[in-house]
């Protein structure tokens, strides 16, 4: 049983409301309400709040502001690509519509502060404002002067006023170089076990008893728990898979009773969720839509990562081979495997040195473009000419560089590109072309590759 | 659960029966103050109860504690508050110009002396009409061109300067100068500018602002004192040669060298009531509860511990500030086990904190990044070899509970990255898969092993992998 929220300043109907409204949040919403005290007294000029995604950071805090009726801002950074959007917001709900107006174009923290102060005077605060920042790492991306000036808002602009920023990034990723005003740190922990299953019951479904559905919520968790604690991505889930948990009762091969049973049916399937709808490879709706039709085997779904397969022409598919060779295996094979009268080379030294460290492990190599060009003369079997259009193929393949294509006749696992080589610049070839495509490469060259 | 409303008399109301505090709370609380007490009150109560008690008590300490209010003296700094107060002085009676630079670090009083200073240099009745202040701070007026124009509107002059262009800077900044001569008397009137972080006024294009200021200061111009705030001691070295040339060089340290007998009477000073509390039993009560707390053995080895890392006045606030959000109705006093608590708040391990929220897949992983660190002595590592490492776990202890696909796996150490628990080496993240990007672990080996001691319903599998030295 959770014990009611008790603080003087507030009505306690709106507190138990408050209470009921946030479950197993009361310790964390205790310390935020202890350190916002009454209403008119002064609070911490700064607050950082941080902890796991949906850990209820953002709900906590904006059901105590708006249910107890404070005066506050709820302000996304990610929404404000620029600056002043984020003081026209806080200027709008503290002094009016009006106010933001006399805001400059492109305003300066000096001009929100200016503007503030002059606001203030004629709305003076008998109430704590509180400015919620969510998503707050995004501020170290703007001014340097933003994050350490919101942390002492309280003093430049002399008013009852609360920054409380939302994070899931630790503060000591935050701290300037020369420092700031440190605020208090709050962290907000995972839901246990425990209460994510007592959370995630709460919403069963009218038609079925609640033990029911918490039973189901037992086997979802059992599945999901090690690999995923997100409150949200674990609710989604268990409403989707719901109606497929249910049909055994909806055909009458088991009762409501038969646990066993309704795991067995179930557990399969939640299995293939994970590695589906968890990783987005199927859209909900196409989940859906497949547990009503039931026809079609789940497994056979035209998944998103099956769409790798994609038609090249014929030089361009060998350019792409070529390419994958001259990435993955060292240039000094090349003699070995690509040229006709090799030479005698020791097996024994030659295979041993560098088993261990295999090149799939490390990545690809970049490389020269003359030794791409060496290795598809010597792959493709008829006799090529170095034609405008093998080079221009190649610089197609060069621009969709870095998306990994797969050949599923040839190889069968992804290839990467890695075409971002540095082409040796050589004076004997006199081609225009080459000199516009070396300059195509170019552009894309790493200094730190050459 | 004990409930006390405000307006009800706890079970503490029996300690404060006293009746004739009537007319000493009138005499000595300030008259206002006392005013919107009566008319709250009932008239058959004698003083105040507990639940508006401790309603004062919050009110007045976190006036002190967040909002930084001036003390009626400050304390230790007595010399350079002299220092300060005089160089003022001499700008503002005699009209001489100066430059001063306090330095000291952060939270160690150097608004709260400038303050008090400026306060008490502005009851001096001559000194108050005569004085214009200027306050920048650093933060604030980014540029030269901002500053300028806050100059213009502190100094009240925006209706002179109007429309009218000017062509350089200096131009701009001594017509300020001149209008302030042409003010309303025959003699110029002494301005007082205070420039808060200091430091990055030195990062302005050419320094032009410092540059003209302590130009002024220097010619037998208007009057002008330049008071400076930073935080940063090679402060001077950030200034230009010809900037520097024309700095006084009087700098003012405020480096709290105080020991901790005093960081204890500070705390103790901060923690008590004043004189003129409205109800002078409940504030005798109090002050003797603080001095009690202040000779605990516990609380003053907690105070010794925050002492330890830290003597500045603001990190003392914010303990002191989080004990006293644990005073409530219920419990009206300050004990030792609510600044052991706050202490603990103040202090935990974020990272830790952190570590213990992540689920059992992206601890494998942590897991298997610190190996790979142990193996190849920090070298960053990819994707691939973070997995390569986890599968040859997952086969030598051969459960299927940690069987995941490869794409789970990505995004469980997509999340890690989100995280900021791993870092990428390069920038360039689009030019190279996510696979084979190099990153970076940024945990300690303690952090993680500590971490998983702690962390809940540990499988004892993986325990006993993140032990064995070798993966």
């Amino acid at each position: 049983m959770s014990v009611l929220l008790q603080h003087p300043g507030y009505a306690d109907e709106r507190l138990r409301l408050v209470t009921e409204r946030l479950p197993c949040r009361e310790a964390q919403a205790r310390t935020m309400l202890a350190l916002m005290g009454e209403p008119e007294q002064y609070s911490y000029p700064s607050i950082f709040i941080y902890g796991h995604r949906a850990t209820g950071k953002s709900y906590v805090t904006q059901t105590l502001l708006k249910e107890l009726e404070l005066p506050h801002v709820v302000v996304s950074c990610v929404e404000c690509v620029s600056a002043g959007l984020l003081f026209e917001q806080v200027l709008m709900t503290f002094f009016g519509s009006s106010s933001s107006a006399s805001l400059p174009r492109s305003p300066s923290f000096s001009d929100f502060v200016r503007l503030y102060r002059q606001l203030c005077t004629q709305l003076p605060a008998n109430q704590t404002r509180y400015i919620v920042l969510d998503k707050a790492e995004l501020l170290r991306d703007m001014d340097a002067n933003f994050l350490p000036g919101f942390l002492r808002l309280q003093e430049l602009v002399d008013d009852n006023v609360t920054v409380i920023f939302l994070s899931e990034i630790v503060w000591d990723k935050f701290r300037p170089n020369t420092g700031c005003f440190e605020p208090l740190l709050l962290h907000f922990p995972n839901y246990s076990k425990v209460e994510l299953q007592e959370i995630l019951a709460q919403d069963c479904h009218p038609s079925y008893s609640p033990e029911l559905y918490s039973s189901y919520i037992n086997i979802l968790l059992g599945v999901f728990y090690s690999v995923c604690r997100d409150l949200r991505e674990l609710r989604h889930l268990a409403a989707l898979n719901f109606v497929k948990f249910c049909e055994p009762l909806e055909n009458g091969e088991a009762k409501e009773k038969d646990t066993h049973k309704l795991w067995r049916n179930i557990e399969p399937h939640l299995k293939r969720a994970m590695q589906t709808v968890y990783l987005r490879e199927v859209s909900s709706v196409q989940w859906e839509q497949q547990q009503q039709t039931e026809e079609r085997e789940t497994a056979d779904m035209r998944v998103l990562s099956a769409h790798d397969h994609v038609e090249l022409p014929f030089y361009s598919k060998f350019l792409l081979i070529a390419a994958y060779l001259a990435s993955y295996n060292p240039a000094r094979t090349d003699r070995r495997f690509f040229l006709k009268h090799h030479g005698k080379i020791k097996k024994t030294n030659f295979l041993k040195k560098h088993e261990k460290t295999s090149n799939h492990l490390l990545g690809p190599k970049p490389f020269p473009l003359d030794r791409l060009l060496a290795i598809f003369y010597s792959v493709v079997d008829s006799r090529v000419a170095p034609t405008a259009s093998v080079f221009s193929q190649d610089k197609r393949l060069l621009f969709s560089g870095g998306a990994s294509i797969s050949l599923p006749v040839v190889l069968s696992e992804p290839v990467s590109t890695q075409c971002l080589g540095s082409p040796t610049p050589d004076p004997q070839r006199t081609l225009p072309y080459l000199s516009a495509l070396q300059r195509a490469h170019q552009v894309k060259v790493n200094p730190c590759e050459m | 659960m004990h409930c006390d409303t405000p307006g009800r008399k706890g079970k503490i109301s029996t300690c404060f029966d006293c009746n004739g505090s009537v007319d000493v709370l009138i005499h000595t609380a300030s008259r206002t103050e006392a005013v919107i007490i009566m008319s709250k009150r009932k008239p058959k109560d004698s003083h105040l109860t507990v639940g508006e008690c401790v309603s004062q008590v919050q009110r007045l300490l976190r006036g002190r504690f967040c909002h930084q209010q001036l003390p009626s003296e400050p304390a230790g700094v007595e010399s350079q508050h002299k220092h300060l107060l005089e160089l003022l002085k001499r700008t503002a009676i005699h009209g001489e110009s100066n430059s001063v630079l306090i330095v000291g670090p952060r939270g160690a009083g150097k608004t709260m002396l400038l303050n008090c200073v400026l306060k008490e240099l502005m009851e001096e009745n001559e000194v108050k009409k005569n004085v214009l202040l200027v306050h920048l701070n650093g933060l604030l007026q980014t540029d030269d061109r901002i500053a300028l124009k806050e100059i213009t509107r502190q100094l009240h002059l925006e209706n002179v300067v109007g429309d009218k262009v000017f062509g350089s800077f200096a131009e701009n900044l001594a017509f300020l100068l001149e209008a302030l001569k042409k003010g309303n008397r025959s003699s110029s009137r002494p301005v007082l500018f205070t420039l808060d972080e200091f430091d990055l006024f030195a990062h302005h294009k050419n320094q032009t602002l410092l540059y003209n200021l302590l130009d002024i200061s220097q010619s037998a111009q208007a009057p002008i004192a330049v008071v400076g705030l930073t935080c940063r001691l090679d402060v001077l070295e950030l200034l230009e040669k010809r900037v520097k040339s024309r700095f006084s060089h009087r700098q003012i340290h405020l480096l709290n060298p105080l020991g901790f007998q005093h960081y204890l009477s500070t705390a103790r000073l901060q923690l008590s009531l004043p004189q003129d509390f409205p109800d002078c039993r409940f504030a005798e009560e109090w002050n003797a509860s603080i001095k009690a707390l202040c000779e605990d053995k516990s609380a003053e080895a907690v105070l010794r511990k925050h002492f330890n890392s830290s003597k500045d006045y603001r990190s003392l606030n914010k303990l002191l500030m989080l004990t006293l959000s644990r005073v409530t109705v219920s419990n009206p006093t300050v004990r030792s086990a609510d600044l052991l608590e706050a202490s603990r708040l103040c202090t935990a391990d974020a990272k830790a904190n952190i570590l213990h929220g992540l689920s059992i897949l992206e601890l494998c992983l942590i897991i298997a990044m610190k190996h790979l660190n142990d193996i190849y002595d920090g070298e960053p590592f990819n994707f691939q070899m973070v997995h390569n490492e986890f599968k040859k776990f997952i086969q030598r202890k051969s459960h299927s509970v940690h069987n995941f696909e490869k794409p789970v796996v990505i995004k469980a150490f997509e999340h890690l990255q989100q995280l900021e628990l791993i870092r990428p080496m390069d920038g360039s993240s689009a030019k190279t898969q996510k696979e084979y990007q190099l990153v970076k672990l940024m945990l300690d080996h303690t952090q993680i092993m500590e971490a998983l001691q702690k962390y809940p319903q540990c499988p004892t599998d993986v325990k006993q992998w993140a032990m064995s030295a070798f993966g």
